[in-house]
């Protein structure tokens, strides 16, 4: 039914339908997905998170444009993107509109972009996403953009998927930007403040540059703060963010930098385009690239096992007891605790 | 666990100023529990043909005001039998005169639905085309 010899090929109607049956978790995207999984764990994933309207969908069209035309050595890598858009809770639909501002990729065959519905996931990307990047790592595209929804706080299971986050902010959300707090930032690998031709940007950096602190305790962020500021021209240098803790750790640890960019007009991309690639190096340096890899494999099992524990409970409890047990808990006979130790030792 | 979703693109290709139709319809699909996607104002037909592909679409809704749509619309069609997406079922909005109506549904399009059309109307066949064409599951 899936043509895996086509998606290994490069067919991309191939591709475009096989990603459409893992969307929608069909047995044929499941066994296709068994067969291209070899091929897998060769592409660089990034991820791009951040409040709605932070402008993360022109930033990856703009990263896009610069991954396909940069190099001197040998064809430009192809580019995916996974874009995902919020589906409505009420009806199950959704108005995917991230292309509107990546739509000058579509001359360019390198680029292959695919928006999403989280259809139910809260975390900020869609159950499928991570399936979805697999097909694109097998079918070969070397860099994959994953756009997340706007997100605020919780949504950070990109941080799980992507080897490297990259958080967006913008000016103008003042005193908001203590609603990210600590667990967006936390997943930052690189911060950035977009659309900074627009009045507060000093502000939102320092704010930025203030919430980091907290998100990394311990004298080492204050003591290294000169430095990380005095490497904003980025050199070549690989570890210009890193430095050595002899307290934790001998291998080096890295430090986010905070950016600015405009992504309408393509300022600060190739500092961006930078700090991600030395990112990169970072963690192929210091082998975190290997336990990201382990915790993120041992998440994407655990999913798999939740699923297929409960699916198998729920074929084999009859119907009947299980919508009694809810009337009891209705009734308040028995606590959802009581009635799950009963309803799980059967 | 299975559940299909029937994904539309909704496009304005040509130079039209402004596309207030086309969003409504737009939110009409999403609120009948589809998957639109949206690409904005000016497309050509490349970027249309292109955009289905990679989204793997079930139905391209193109919406017309400036009335090129003789050019544009048989230019949609032969891209995307061109990349094989023959059974994606195309449906246009904005100003069709009635005398191109039968031309182009000749041609292949699937639906016209002019400024007034309730919503359920369109709803309801698009989602029997596609529902009724491919098999669920």
């Amino acid at each position: 039914m899936i043509d895996v010899p086509a998606v290994l090929a490069g067919d991309r109607l191939a591709l475009a339908r096989l990603l459409s049956e893992i969307e929608n978790d069909s047995v044929a995207g499941r066994q296709a997905l068994n067969l291209l999984f070899p091929h897998t764990g060769r592409a660089h994933l990034i991820g791009i998170t951040g409040p709605p309207g932070t402008g993360k969908s022109s930033l990856v069209n703009q990263l896009a444009r610069h991954f396909r035309q940069d190099q001197g050595n040998g064809l430009p890598p192809r580019v995916a993107v996974a874009a995902v858009d919020p589906s409505s809770p009420f009806t199950g639909g959704a108005v995917l509109g991230d292309r509107i501002r990546m739509m000058d990729r579509s001359a360019d065959p390198g680029v292959f972009i695919r928006s999403m519905a989280t259809r139910g996931s809260l975390g900020g990307l869609a159950r499928a996403t991570a399936g979805v990047v697999q097909a694109f790592d097998a079918a070969g595209y070397a860099i994959i953009l994953i756009e997340t929804v706007g997100a605020g706080q919780a949504e950070v299971d990109i941080a799980r998927l992507a080897h490297t986050t990259v958080v967006v902010e913008a000016p103008g959300l003042g005193d908001d930007i203590q609603a990210i707090k600590a667990g967006i930032l936390e997943a930052a690998d690189i911060l950035v403040v977009n659309k900074a031709d627009r009045p507060g940007v000093d502000n939102t950096e320092r704010a930025l540059r203030g919430m980091l602190k907290l998100a990394h305790p311990g004298p080492r962020v204050f003591r290294h703060h000169g430095r990380l500021e005095s490497s904003k021209s980025l050199s070549s240098e690989s570890d210009a963010n890193m430095r050595t803790d002899k307290q934790t750790s001998p291998a080096a640890v890295w430090i986010p930098p905070v950016l600015r960019t405009v992504a309408t007009d393509g300022q600060g991309i190739v500092e961006l385009a930078a700090a991600i690639a030395r990112h990169r190096a970072h963690l192929q340096q210091s082998g975190e690239l290997a336990q990201r890899e382990r915790a993120r494999l041992r998440n994407e099992l655990d999913l798999r096992i939740q699923e297929r524990l409960v699916h198998r409970w729920r074929t084999e409890v009859a119907n009947g007891r299980y919508e009694s047990m809810i009337d009891s808990i209705m009734k308040r006979e028995l606590s959802p605790e009581q009635a799950a130790a009963r309803l799980v030792k059967d | 666990m299975e559940e299909r979703k029937i994904r539309v693109l909704v496009a304005k290709p040509g130079l039209d100023g402004h596309d207030r139709g086309a969003k409504v319809v737009a939110r009409a699909l999403r609120d009948a529990g589809m998957e639109v996607i949206y690409t904005g104002l000016r497309q050509t037909p490349e970027m249309i043909a292109e955009a289905a592909l990679q989204e793997d679409v079930d139905a391209v809704g193109l919406s017309i005001l400036s009335g090129a749509h003789m050019a544009l619309v048989p230019r949609v069609l032969e891209l995307l039998r061109l990349n094989g997406q023959t059974e994606v079922k195309v449906f246009l909005g904005g100003i069709i005169p009635d005398e191109d109506i039968t031309r182009l549904k000749t041609m292949g399009v699937f639906g016209i639905y002019g400024p007034g059309t309730p919503s359920e109307a369109y709803i309801k066949e698009i989602r029997q085309a596609i529902l009724g064409v491919q098999p669920a599951g």
